[in-house]
């Protein structure tokens, strides 16, 4: 049968709205299941705190399986808490022990203002996506899906790259708060299969481009791949630096023809 | 007003209805299509793929979601994989037969020409995908790879590892990123549709609710598409996405779109069991699992022995028994059904006694623990961390869920609602997939609904509108539904009860579960009939949200989806009652073989059962569409 926790005090940062002055609260969960996972832990809290009629704990969360990326929690002051590879929601208490007390804090980056308590604005990733994170192919004119064939280890490593979910955890532990992460992540998805080489330059240029308008710049900490929690490795920024460098050369280059 | 259900099938044989439609509904010239306003509420697949392929067109979309990005729709969950007719591995597959197995699947309970069109444009959506890049699984040749899903025989999924989804709705969404980029999309995120307008009959709009300030505002537009997903989440406990949620399509149904189908539900038979009362969802481990799974109980229901010691003899594998010729590839209705009679006979597995096997031992012997890991990898880790328990060395616990709603706004075959003007794709109708979907369907429908059907059809509707004035914000209709819309979210906030909404959600759930889940009867559902209205009753009296309506408070956006349930709740058990048959993911106790399995009955229901809204929600009034089958044959659904 599953084992109980007792008693954990949780350090949470509460502020009423972005313009706001925030400031840290806190509550005793009394018994919890270490089977209940780290939201149900916040939902029973939420419970409590509407029995007694006070304000629940407002924070971004939506598949509960680790996909959509929209939980977002700084846990004892680390991205996603303590389990490597693994997002917020699918954390669970096991990892806790009886008597812990469990600081949790929003993503803290200049470019994701807190709208309230523990939800932050991400939206500045959606900007880089539109600047160019797509294959500019509209429905209709497709050819046949097997006339170009994608060698596997290609279309693997490629995968792995998109296995991003644009949590933002990256930038909430970058000590810079630096986008290089997710920006390289898509820029190494789409670089790297024969459908994105039309657009191959221009895609990195203008995404990274838009990267530097919003987030810090990388100085290589590293802290992003630790945070990662789908472990995409630190290369994807190095495959990004290069393309962006080629596009820089090759549009000074068509420049300079003109 | 009373509804009419027109179907506007075309004429022709079946095989040439698509075509023979295309060849003759009204266009917008190009030049013309900027003078439209399109709105969109949902960016998941069918409303990510619909937003970005209207504007590519040239029409103006504005798009909706409550979501923080488009990215994050619902639709990323989705793990198995996608069906289409491509015929990659020449394994006998066609057009017929995915429309076929589709048909088949659903119980003889889906329009026939909505599913071979279907069928027909399925393989024009891989083709889309990958030239957006999608990275599906490959072979080493480097062409595309397939698996085989329930309910089929042939290797028609394609996927991209066990996260399928997740690439489907990122292409989309990178294609609908484009168009906001370049203007032809705007989007609004955050934003919650708390209502539908309609002025002469017509959709005129719509009202949201912005989810950061609590302000309430309108938009107009030609016409409205609805792609706002399922509501499984009716039960509380499902493997959907905590924001799934029925408002959307419920607003529209008390706007006048009469809502079909709502008791056909779909209980996914591989979810990890329920470990104890606070849960807040149910996880789905892929149905592809099924593939090299081996699902069993002990034969004997007092059976304590870890399973590793429990000899083969002494094993049930009960659907390769029961079902020799699919085994554990059975349809999902059938796999669920089968499951909830081992643990109702005793057989459970676990703590609980609440789940049942599903074994990889046999197929890490065959395969290798590699080749397992490279097909499942993600899933086993997800299982573990959620259980606790490595399933490489131990068989996964697995028990049924509520995962998918084949039931939704009635639509015709342009999916148009019976409000013209107001169209709905997606899970949130309820067209394709009649009394129960196969696996790897559903992304199938609502990429099909919202890159190949809807930009052709919709212009069948807008082309008469063209240079006509259409109403705008400052209509009357409008300022009615804002007010309306103010009114119901400030008696949420002032009932000043003692319970939370999620009390209420929970305990609903229950009811629903209890009564209108994988088995129903007259009794019981008669019992949540009158259960489910005393609740509401004392949810309008006991609520209790907190803080204020004018910044974030998800409370108070809980309170408003969950009243939304309740009346849907009324509506399912409704449904569920006239339907005095079995058929799919419905199954009526009174009506069943000897041997348990479902029992239809094509002479007095072969017909969607779709409800209009009266003003009552225990009072609904029913409507009927005939299926008329010209192709196929009416055939005992059987797997064995
Ligand atoms: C765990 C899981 C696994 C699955 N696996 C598969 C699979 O392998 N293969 C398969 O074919 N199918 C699968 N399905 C089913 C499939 O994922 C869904 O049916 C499908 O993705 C639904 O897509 P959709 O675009 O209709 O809706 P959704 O993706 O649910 O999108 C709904 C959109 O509407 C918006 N919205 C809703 N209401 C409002 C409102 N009131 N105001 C504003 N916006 C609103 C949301 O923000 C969201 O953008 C799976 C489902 C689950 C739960
Ligand atoms: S790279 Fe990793 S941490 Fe950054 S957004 Fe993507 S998944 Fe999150
Ligand atoms: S809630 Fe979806 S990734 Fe955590």
């Amino acid at each position: 049968m599953s084992e109980k926790l007792t008693y954990i005090t949780l350090k949470i940062w509460r502020q009423g709205g972005p313009d706001q002055a925030g400031q840290f609260e806190h509550h005793v969960i009394d018994e919890i299941s270490e089977e209940a996972s780290f939201l149900e832990m916040l939902d029973i809290l939420n419970e409590q705190l509407i029995e007694a009629g006070k304000e629940a704990v407002v924070f971004d969360h939506d598949c509960r399986e680790g996909i959509c990326g929209t939980c977002s929690l700084m846990i004892d002051g680390r991205a996603h808490g303590p389990e490597k590879g693994t997002a917020t929601c699918q954390l669970h208490m096991r990892k806790f022990r009886s008597g812990d007390t469990i600081t949790i804090e929003p993503w803290r980056a200049s470019a994701f203002p807190i709208i309230k308590d523990l939800m932050v604005d991400r939206s500045p990733l959606d900007r880089i996506v539109e600047a160019g994170g797509y294959i500019s192919a509209e429905t209709g004119g497709a050819p046949d899906a097997n006339l170009i064939p994608i060698p596997k280890p290609v279309a693997d490593a490629a995968m792995d790259a998109a296995e991003c979910i644009g949590c933002g955890a990256c930038v909430a532990a970058c000590p810079n708060g630096a986008a290089n992460l997710f920006t390289g992540a898509k820029v190494t998805h789409l670089n790297l299969l024969p459908q994105g080489q039309a657009e191959r330059y221009q895609r990195a240029e203008a995404m990274v481009e838009t990267m530097d308008e919003y987030f810090g710049s990388c100085t290589n900490h590293g802290e992003c791949e630790a945070a990662c929690p789908k472990s995409i490795s630190i290369d994807v920024i190095a495959v990004m630096n290069a393309d962006y460098f080629k596009a820089k050369f090759k549009n000074r280059k068509k420049l300079s023809r003109t | 007003m009373s509804i009419t259900l027109d179907s506007k099938i075309p004429a022709g044989p079946l095989a040439d209805k698509w075509d023979e439609f295309k060849a003759h509904e009204k266009l917008v010239n190009p030049a013309n299509k900027r003078k439209f306003k399109i709105i969109v509420v949902g960016t998941g697949l069918a409303g990510a793929s619909a937003a970005a392929t209207l504007a590519e067109l040239g029409y103006q979309v504005d798009a909706f979601t409550f979501h923080d990005s488009p990215r994050r729709a619902h639709s990323i969950a989705a793990q198995g994989g996608i069906n289409a007719a491509k015929n990659y591995k020449g394994d006998g597959d066609s057009v017929y037969r995915l429309f076929y197995d589709t048909v088949k699947g659903g119980d003889f309970r889906a329009r026939e020409a909505n599913v071979h069109r279907l069928a027909q444009v399925s393989v024009n959506i891989i083709d889309q995908m990958v030239a957006q890049g999608v990275p599906f699984a490959r072979e080493y040749g480097g062409l595309l790879d397939n698996r085989s899903f329930g309910g089929a025989q042939v290797s028609r999924t394609f996927y991209a590892r066990g996260q399928t989804g997740q690439q489907l709705l990122l292409g989309a969404y990178q294609q609908l990123a484009r168009q906001i980029g370049m203007g032809g999309v705007k989007l609004y995120n955050r934003m919650e549709l708390v209502d539908i307008v309609t002025v002469d009959g017509r959709a005129a709009g719509i009202v949201v609710r912005d989810l950061m300030t609590g302000e309430i505002s309108s938009h107009s537009a030609h016409a409205v598409v609805l792609a706002t997903g399922g509501y499984g989440n009716a039960f509380f406990l499902s493997t959907n996405a905590m924001a799934c949620n029925v408002t959307a399509a419920w607003r529209a149904h008390r706007k006048g779109a009469a809502f079909a189908n709502p008791c056909y539900t779909q209980i996914h038979p591989t979810c990890i069991p329920q470990a104890d009362d606070f849960q807040s969802k149910l996880t789905l481990m892929s149905e592809s699992l099924r593939n090299d799974g081996r699902v069993w109980v002990p034969k004997n229901p007092d059976d304590t022995r870890a399973a590793a010691d429990i000899p083969e003899d002494e094993r049930d594998y009960y659907l390769e028994r029961i079902y020799p010729s699919f085994g554990n590839l059975a349809p999902r209705d059938i796999a669920s059904r089968a499951a909830k009679r081992a643990v109702d006979n005793g057989q459970g597995v676990g703590p609980l006694k609440n789940g049942v096997y599903l074994d990889f031992a046999d197929a890490i012997n065959r395969l290798g623990q590699q080749t397992v890991k490279e097909r499942y990898g993600n899933l086993f880790d997800m299982y573990e961390r959620i259980t606790g328990e490595n399933p490489y060395e131990v068989p996964m616990r697995i028990y049924p869920a509520s995962h998918y709603t084949m039931g939704g706004l009635w639509v015709d075959y342009e999916l148009m609602t019976t409000v013209p003007g107001l169209y709905c794709a997606g899970e949130a109708n309820f067209s394709d997939h009649g009394a129960n979907r196969l696996g790897a369907s559903a992304l199938m429908q609502g990429l099909s609904d919202g890159y190949f059907v809807l930009p052709y059809t919709i212009s069948n509707y807008l082309a008469d509108w063209l240079n006509k004035p259409i109403p705008g914000t400052d209509h009357e209709a409008f300022k009615v539904a804002e007010q309306q819309a103010a009114d119901r979210f400030r008696q949420y906030m002032s009932i000043g009860g003692t319970r939370s909404p999620d009390y209420f959600h929970r305990e609903l759930g229950k009811i629903i579960w209890d009564y209108c889940g994988m088995e129903r009867t007259e009794q019981g559902l008669e019992k949540a009939l009158s259960e489910i209205p005393a609740l509401h009753e004392e949810f309008k009296k006991d609520l209790r949200v907190t803080g204020t309506g004018d910044s974030t408070n998800q409370t108070l956006e809980k309170a408003g989806r969950v009243d939304d349930f309740f009346e849907l709740g009324m509506l399912m058990c409704r449904d569920a009652l006239v339907r005095e048959e079995s058929c799919g993911g419905h199954f009526r106790a009174e009506h069943q073989t000897e041997e348990g399995e479902a029992l239809r009955n094509d002479d007095d229901f072969a017909h969607v059962t779709a409800w209009e809204w009266s003003g009552d929600p225990m009072a609904p009034v029913e409507h009927r569409e005939q299926l008329e089958y010209e192709v196929v044959q009416f055939q005992t659904r059987s797997y064995k």
